[in-house]
């Protein structure tokens, strides 16, 4: 195996996995984007929309897309709740207090996970629901079925979001909401709608994220949601945070990059480099890849 | 009486106080499991009044306390394990503990400067997700690390910790930092903690003081972190996790973010609570986590809120409440006439 071969199979697994950061940076990027919230429990909703899915092949006996579909829906509604119950009565309190009940429902989150009878402290095998085949790209280089299926619904979803958030009244009044709450609300944007609206997208994707994620890896477990919820953060965080296109090239950079470090120096490192990008990043660009420096007014 | 002087001798009558409990229990008078709970309760006031001086003072939000710990402890434990390891062999027992938590504390500072800085220069929540990866990333190294035992942990310490020492440590940490509140640094921070933008523009170097507070915070957890260890007499990645982040936040937050009584009186409680409530354990982090989330809906500032609990606060509040009393009565006889 060539060192060329060798870079080209990492950058086919990078692809497919950053793909996978990236839908879940999507989520954490629009939420920033329109109430300046990091939104911690990002990473549990990634958990549960794998569980739902995870169950509903399992225990309903569903196929994997409807299986999928399900999971979208259980976390849009879960985004709505959320965004409903714990964070739009602190929208306007200290900025500290939206954060600490964010990860207050993380923690949440987790722990009911791990309380719940069909859920538990151990790991479960996430079902082969298609049968695993390989195709050679070239001499050496290979790409799961899994892999290809990931990236195929990962850009699909990606294009649908860009195609409500550019060519829907809706995704007008997302961005409108993101660039400035009060204007928005005097040209007659229902904010709050907008607002749950963006909660309910970011969820969804984060739960396409959380399937597609367990079947790569095939296992899902209650804790799954930290590590990827931390790095898709980090993805966000490179393209330039509040910005789509920016949490897509994020994730699929911080794939790719991860890949190239667990294959030349061995997995142990490999979770150390989204935060080692992440501090780079904050010292020597904290606007992101694609940020603009933004002036603040009192 | 002077102040300085009322305040030494605050201190000397705490610390007898603690020497008299520490000779209660080794005359037997305390058990055993009663002894370690309360040296327990000593350490957590150490992590809780630390942190409170980054999230309740400073207003940034840290959640890598626990990380902080970690360092300390695997620090301080490598040294007093190895005899003729970074310090020379000539200390031992007692008094390469005592440098050994110390060298702990500073090398937790350090790393709490290494990741302070980039992530504290910014303003808004980076320190949180950096802090939160901080924390993760040690866990995932110090399991990987074959010379202080991978996932299995180090074993073997020889237990220096007792309630005299942890109790010896928390009133030094309060004291440092209530002083450094106190000080023209501490009122910077409060500065800070109130409008990071007005305490720029009147000439607060916002970073620095940041960074100072993060790094003396970061200082005591790694203190902490070696009376942990010495106590329990093994640290393992498992000891310092997300988890035990999560539980010193609530601590500060239910204490009120910014009043270190606040953060003593919940450090005691919630460990007594955990303690209390061992029988629930597989649901005692639900009800945590609940917990925290309600205090912010409904309390954003903790229970305490910045208020300390003090004497002279409740002879205060009997005042406000006279006065108020008369006012209201002055007020009706007025509107009568």
């Amino acid at each position: 195996m060539t060192i060329s071969q060798q870079i080209l199979q990492q950058l086919v697994n990078g692809i497919s996995l950053g793909s996978v950061y990236a839908l879940m940076a999507l989520g954490y990027t629009m939420v920033y984007g329109i109430i300046k919230l990091i939104n911690f429990a990002h990473g549990e909703v990634f958990m549960i929309g794998a569980f739902v899915g995870f169950f509903s092949i399992t225990k309903l006996g569903m196929g994997f897309f409807p299986a999928m579909f399900t999971a979208m829906i259980f976390c849009a509604i879960l985004g709505i709740l959320m965004e409903r119950l714990a964070y739009r009565p602190l929208r306007n309190a200290h900025r500290m207090a939206a954060l600490m009940t964010a990860v207050g429902l993380s923690m949440l989150f987790q722990n009911l996970a791990l309380a719940h009878s069909w859920i538990g402290a151990s790991a479960k095998g996430f079902p082969q629901v298609f049968p695993l085949q390989r195709f050679q790209l070239m001499e050496n280089v290979n790409i799961s079925s899994d892999r290809i299926l990931t990236l195929v619904i990962a850009i699909f979803l990606m294009i649908a979001l860009q195609f409500i958030v550019h060519k829907t009244i809706m995704g007008k009044a997302m961005r409108a909401v993101s660039f400035d709450k009060d204007a928005a609300r005097l040209m007659g944007i229902n904010v709050d709608k907008t607002i749950s609206f963006t909660f309910a997208l970011g969820s969804s994707l984060a739960a396409a994220a959380g399937v597609l994620f367990a079947l790569n890896y095939g296992i899902v477990v209650y804790q799954m949601g930290l590590l990827p919820g931390l790095k898709a953060f980090v993805a966000a965080v490179l393209g330039g945070i509040g910005i789509i296109p920016g949490a897509m090239v994020g994730g699929l950079l911080l794939g790719i990059t991860e890949s190239a470090v667990s294959a030349a120096g061995g997995s142990m490192f490999r979770d150390a480099v989204a935060f080692a990008a992440l501090i780079i990043m904050l010292l020597v660009k904290p606007t992101g890849l694609f940020g603009k420096n933004v002036r603040e007014k009192v | 009486m002077n102040k300085r002087f009322s305040a030494i001798l605050q201190f000397m009558l705490f610390l007898a106080m603690g020497y008299a409990v520490q000779m209660a229990m080794d005359a037997g008078m305390i058990n055993r499991y009663y002894s370690h709970v309360m040296t327990v309760m000593a350490i957590f006031v150490v992590g809780a009044v630390s942190l409170n001086l980054i999230n309740g003072i400073c207003g940034q939000f840290s959640l890598g306390h626990a990380g902080f710990m970690a360092v300390g402890a695997y620090t301080s434990a490598i040294i007093t394990k190895n005899p003729d390891l970074i310090l020379p062999a000539m200390f031992t027992g007692n008094v390469r503990f005592v440098l050994a938590t110390l060298l702990g504390g500073m090398m937790a500072a350090f790393v709490g400067f290494l990741v302070g800085l980039p992530s504290l220069r910014l303003r808004g929540d980076y320190l949180a997700i950096v802090t939160l990866g901080f924390g993760e990333i040690i866990r995932i190294l110090l399991l990987n690390w074959d010379f202080v035992g991978g996932a299995s942990g180090y074993f073997g310490l020889v237990r220096h910790t007792n309630f005299f020492a942890a109790f010896l440590l928390s009133l030094i940490t309060i004291t440092i930092i209530r002083n450094f509140i106190d000080s023209s640094h501490g009122r910077a921070c409060i500065s800070i903690r109130e409008d990071e933008i007005a305490a720029e523009t009147m000439g607060v170097p916002t970073t620095r003081y940041k960074v100072i507070a993060f790094v003396i915070a970061s200082f005591f957890a790694g203190t902490a972190g070696s009376m942990m260890a010495h106590l329990t007499q093994m640290v393992t990645p498992a000891s310092f996790t997300f988890i035990l982040s999560i539980e010193l936040l609530l601590m500060v937050v239910l204490g009120g973010l910014g009043s270190i009584t606040g953060s003593i009186g919940a450090a005691i409680f919630l460990t007594y609570a955990a303690e209390a409530l061992r029988a629930f354990r597989a649901y005692r982090m639900i009800l945590y986590s609940l917990l925290l989330i309600f205090i912010m809906l409904f309390r954003p500032k903790g229970l305490l809120g910045t208020q300390e609990l003090s004497y002279g606060l409740l002879k205060e509040s009997f005042k406000l409440r006279a006065r108020w009393q008369r006012k209201k009565k002055d007020g009706i006889t007025a509107s009568a006439e």
